[in-house]
């Protein structure tokens, strides 16, 4: 069955992200509790949201009283790179029906976007590749941040095991992955000087977003992508 | 209406704030689709910026925690970076977190 080994391989793609996935959820359950949520609180967050970084946003800010619309425009900016995946990635989902687009959005996280995009690179991304990828990811998120609400107390060293750095790792292994693109270079040059200067003065998250709209914005400048038909040959 | 979005979340409400952070989400992750899905052909220029998102976006992720960290990991991401011109996405990790686990039993 095509589907089926589809799904497979995007499982097995997905497996180095499954185990950084349990770490974050444990911390973040773990946070959650000790920061002011109940149990179901701190699940639904997870459950809700499924982007790690704006959930401890949200914590940072509820923890300091902040005013609901703050919070709001707060995850929002941290989320707001996301607008740029499902604008580059949705390009390439032809074979998705509407409900399997729109539902494949709520897991549009930035392993998951990196993954489609290397995938559409080489071949056709299929819903079942990108739902092999994606979908258990939610499970193991929503359930390691019970976990991690649960016992929260457990985990007294968690960056012995260099757990937070697995995830940087593996997004520089996918950023290299794109290196054969048009302007790849230059444009991720340009990114990654303006984002360490933004950090420095503006700070964060806007480093992100600002950094990386200088590198897509010289992409533009600069020139035209070869073709489709080009690019296979 | 106003007064919960000017006041901060309380313990009979923070449920609902937390929904809304989810709908905030969902909205970031279809938007950019949502609008391109209206144009039947995209200027060059456009199509040329979305092949340079990945790597814009990604290195912005990258690069800070490469740095502002310690010598152990400016070192494992070094190693992972030219790993990675020749090894797997699987084996740069193994690469790179040998050296994070290595180096922070080592006491660095």
């Amino acid at each position: 069955m095509k589907n089926e080994s589809e799904f497979w391989t995007g499982t097995k793609d997905s497996l180095p992200i499954m185990f950084a996935v349990t770490f974050f959820a444990m911390l973040f359950g773990a946070t959650g509790v000790n920061n002011g949520l109940t149990f179901g609180e701190t699940v639904l967050s997870s459950a809700s949201v499924f982007a790690g970084a704006s959930q401890f946003v949200f914590l940072d800010l509820y923890g300091k009283q902040a005013p609901v619309w703050s919070i709001l425009l707060a995850v929002f900016a941290v989320n707001f790179r996301h607008v740029l995946y499902s604008a580059s990635l949705g390009r390439y989902m032809g074979e998705f029906t509407f409900f399997q687009k729109y539902s494949g959005f709520f897991l549009l996280a930035d392993p998951v976007f990196g993954a489609g995009e290397i995938r559409a690179q080489n071949q056709k991304l299929t819903p079942a590749y990108y739902f092999g990828f994606g979908l258990p990811l939610y499970p193991i998120w929503v359930g390691f941040t019970a976990l991690g609400a649960g016992f929260g107390k457990l985990i007294t060293n968690p960056e012995a095991f260099g757990f937070d750095m697995l995830l940087s790792i593996y997004f520089l292994s996918l950023l290299m992955g794109f290196k054969a693109r048009p302007n790849w270079l230059a444009s991720v040059l340009a990114s990654g000087v303006a984002s360490v200067l933004i950090y420095k003065t503006i700070g964060a998250p806007w480093h992100i977003m600002l950094g990386a709209l200088v590198g897509i914005t010289l992409a533009a400048m600069i020139g035209k992508p070869v073709s489709k038909g080009e690019e296979d040959v | 209406m106003f007064d919960f979005f000017l006041s901060p979340a309380t313990a009979h409400n923070v449920w609902f704030v937390i929904l809304l952070t989810g709908v905030v989400t969902y909205i970031t992750r279809s938007a950019g689709h949502v609008v391109l899905a209206r144009f039947k052909n995209l200027h060059p220029r456009v199509e040329a910026a979305l092949e340079a998102v990945p790597g814009a976006v990604l290195v912005t992720i990258v690069l800070l925690p490469a740095l502002i960290n310690g010598p152990v990991e400016v070192l494992a991401m070094l190693a992972a970076l030219i790993a990675s011109f020749r090894l797997s996405p699987i084996a740069v990790l193994a690469v790179g977190m040998a050296i994070v686990i290595g180096g922070r039993a080592l006491g660095f």
